[in-house]
């Protein structure tokens, strides 16, 4: 069997480590046997729409991600849409995210267009506004989901999006109503980041699942030995988990001891 | 009697007496909460004037370089001890340097050597008014940090403007973020690069090396790179290039052979293994020259240079010789286990993921590092440290064959690498920031030697 991944801007939005995301795809396939075929797409390139069964695209900095909105609002988002409503598979992560959303207003106020598949829009609320950023633990499916987020960013869902999960610990989309990320079909939107699919195997099988169901009608995927994968994702899990006030005195008191360069 | 200064060696006393660590910072920070001008105040007695340098990778190396062929050119350097690069670690060794009425030893012969964080470059530069400030690369560290490497550029750019035509600038032009700072240059720039050679690649291996146009934005070309993005650069769209530097090197195994602004050539056997190592030698030898240090100064620093802290420091323990080497970003550990590589059989290695403040609470950048290159080449790895289970899962991933183990606390994990480690071979450890600390503490206990402070005022 084979799958065919579509990697979105891989020279642009890439920023927290997402070739992660794409070398797990790529070993949990080709330990059942499959084969995932990963094309690189930068701007300028064509995208057609059926020739792929997953999308991804990753985090960006402000100039790439301007940079991406323009090739998506004129080359692919069209036909990215067009994909995601026949129900293939899209992962967007952290600035990925925020262009699958109607719109993204930066800190400076300026608004940049996005592809409107999810419900959602995102708002910076100012240079001094706080980032978002540390471990973060969401309920999803009744199991958990951890990564890293780092955002200034607020995203808001419309009616027509729902969130991916619930906050456990962490911030999520705005840090007020407990939701992180969006989904519609079968697209995700996340802030999750670490990268997202190493520590989380389940949710890595769950994307290939579905982009074998709607390849080849049937997804029965053996089980593979994930006690490392499950491991680092306990050790996520508690970190998310530890309340920040000790943390911080944990991490003083380490500081005092060795540790001359006190960032 | 100056009280800044006086509080700060008390508070360096009280600090190495309780065993509290170095005192590299908070005597800093206790000379600054006294007085917020000490740094101005004490660098403007420098009878030399200071030297700084930033960068991403290689900041400590290239300053212990410097200083090394300033001793030898029969100054007195005083510099901030290893990493620490903040104001508070210059306040320090600033401090240090000073009697209790403020005065410097040997005034007439001091030099500042220091060595400054990436986003404190402009304060520093503020306060101790630099003869010249090197800029070494820009590649991506700690993005919770600092959120972006452009946010860094544009700090560097301010920076840049700022220093006044008294200051020379040291600017790597195989970094096209670094060469592009010549042009907001107001005094003298000295660009140093590496020429193309057996060592060369023939574009940036990743997507996540991927630069753009410092002018116009467009991607960058390159006609051949000697690691990540740095390279000989240029730009298909508008035509902008790395531009020609006045110092060039060529990378012949462990020579560089050199071609000085005067067009004369030399040839420097290199302390260091590693591409990286070669351009930090390089960057050293810019910084000699645009201070004005004769060449023999530069050879005799060059040759005597023992490494620096935990930068490819080897240390002979219970019969084993065991190598520590910082790899704290993709860039640098790609080029460690480059390095590595290049060895005969198959390594054994002790590696350390912390996710404290100095490392980066993020620990994503392990996917960008190419452990892939590690696969089929190693007897066994020990994987610890605070994110020991993210590693591995790495590790785990790249398939690097080998037995791995999974040990988070890092004085058991080098007992076990020790213990597992043949006499007469090799351990390779490679930890982040502040892992390094802790694994070079142990370290140098069991093998005797000096503590890093100690070290570091050599």
């Amino acid at each position: 069997m084979r799958l065919r991944l579509a990697w979105l801007y891989p020279k642009h939005m890439n920023v927290y480590g997402d070739r992660g995301n794409i070398i797990v795809l790529r070993e949990r396939c080709a330990a059942r046997g499959i084969e995932l075929a990963v094309e690189e797409l930068g701007p300028g390139d064509r995208l057609q729409p059926a020739a792929y069964d997953l999308f991804f695209l990753g985090g960006a900095q402000d100039r790439e991600q301007r940079l991406v909105a323009r090739d998506l609002a004129l080359q692919k988002g069209p036909a990215l849409r067009e994909a995601a409503e026949e129900g293939a598979v899209v992962l967007a992560v952290c600035g990925g995210y925020q262009l699958l959303g109607r719109f993204y207003r930066s800190a400076e106020g300026e608004e940049l267009p996005g592809l409107g598949l999810f419900d959602a829009w995102t708002v910076h609320p100012g240079p001094g506004a706080r980032r978002f950023i540390g471990n973060v633990a969401v309920r999803w499916q009744g199991g958990t989901l951890v990564g890293f987020e780092n955002h200034g960013g607020r995203t808001y869902l419309g009616p027509a999006a729902s969130p991916l999960g619930r906050v456990l610990a962490g911030f999520g989309n705005n840090g007020q109503d407990g939701g992180e990320g969006a989904v519609y079909k079968n697209a995700f939107g996340t802030y999750l980041h670490g990268p997202l699919l190493p520590k989380n195997p389940h949710f890595a099988d769950h994307l290939i699942a579905l982009a074998l169901a709607r390849r080849y009608g049937e997804a029965r995927l053996s089980p593979l030995e994930d006690a490392l994968a499950w491991a680092a994702h306990r050790r996520a899990l508690r970190l998310a988990r530890r309340r920040p006030i000790l943390g911080r005195w944990a991490r003083a008191l380490g500081g005092l001891r060795a540790w001359p360069r006190n960032r | 009697m100056d009280a800044a200064v006086l509080a700060a060696k008390g508070a360096s006393f009280l600090v190495r007496r309780l065993g509290l660590g170095g005192g590299t910072a908070l005597p800093g920070l206790v000379a600054l909460r006294l007085d917020g001008a000490v740094v101005a105040r004490l660098a403007a007695r420098l009878g030399q004037g200071c030297l700084l340098v930033t960068g991403t990778n290689g900041k400590t190396t290239t300053a212990r370089l410097v200083a090394g062929m300033a001793r030898a050119a029969g100054l007195r350097p005083v510099a901030n001890a290893a990493g620490s690069n903040l104001v508070r670690g210059i306040a320090a060794a600033l401090c240090q340097a000073a009697a209790s009425d403020g005065r410097l030893r040997e005034a007439a012969r001091a030099l500042g050597v220091f060595e400054v964080d990436e986003a404190t470059l402009p304060e520093a530069a503020r306060l101790l008014s630099p003869r010249a400030v090197v800029f070494l690369n820009l590649f991506r560290d700690q993005l919770d940090r600092y959120g972006e490497v452009d946010h860094v550029a544009a700090l560097w750019r301010g920076a840049v403007a700022d220093v006044g035509p008294a200051a020379a600038l040291v600017l790597d032009a195989d970094d096209p973020a670094v060469a592009s700072l010549a042009g907001e240059a107001r005094g003298p720039v000295l660009l140093y690069g590496l020429a193309p050679g057996p060592h060369s690649l023939p574009a940036p291996e990743h997507a996540a090396d991927a630069r753009w146009c410092p002018s116009c934005g467009g991607e960058l070309a390159y006609d051949a790179v000697h690691y990540a993005h740095l390279g000989l650069w240029r730009c298909p769209e508008c035509g902008l290039a790395r531009p020609q530097p006045h110092l060039e090197g060529a990378l012949e195994g462990r020579l560089l052979r050199l071609r000085l602004p005067d067009g004369s050539q030399r040839t420097l056997a290199l302390p260091l293994e590693g591409t990286y190592a070669a351009h930090d030698t390089l960057a050293a030898v810019a910084a000699a020259l645009a201070l004005g240090l004769p060449w023999s100064a530069v050879e005799e620093g060059v040759s005597r240079f023992g490494g620096a802290f935990g930068r490819q420091e080897r240390l002979s323990l219970r019969g084993r010789e065991v190598q520590v080497v910082l790899a704290k970003n993709p860039a640098g550990l790609n080029q460690v286990l480059r390095t590595l590589c290049g060895r005969p059989g198959r390594l054994r290695l002790a590696l350390f993921l912390n996710d404290g403040l100095a490392d980066g609470r993020d620990v994503s950048w392990i996917w960008d590092v190419d452990f892939e290159l590690l696969s089929g080449r190693v007897a066994w790895a020990v994987a610890s440290g605070s994110r020991a289970e993210d590693l591995a899962l790495r590790l785990h991933y790249a398939r690097i064959g080998g037995e791995l183990t999974v040990e988070r606390r890092p004085v058991a994990a080098l007992h076990l690498a020790l213990e597992r480690t043949p006499p007469g071979a090799t351990l390779h450890v490679l930890p982040t920031y502040t892992a390094l600390l802790q694994v070079r503490e142990v370290l140098a206990r069991w093998a005797g030697r000096p503590r890093f402070w100690e070290e570091a005022a050599t």
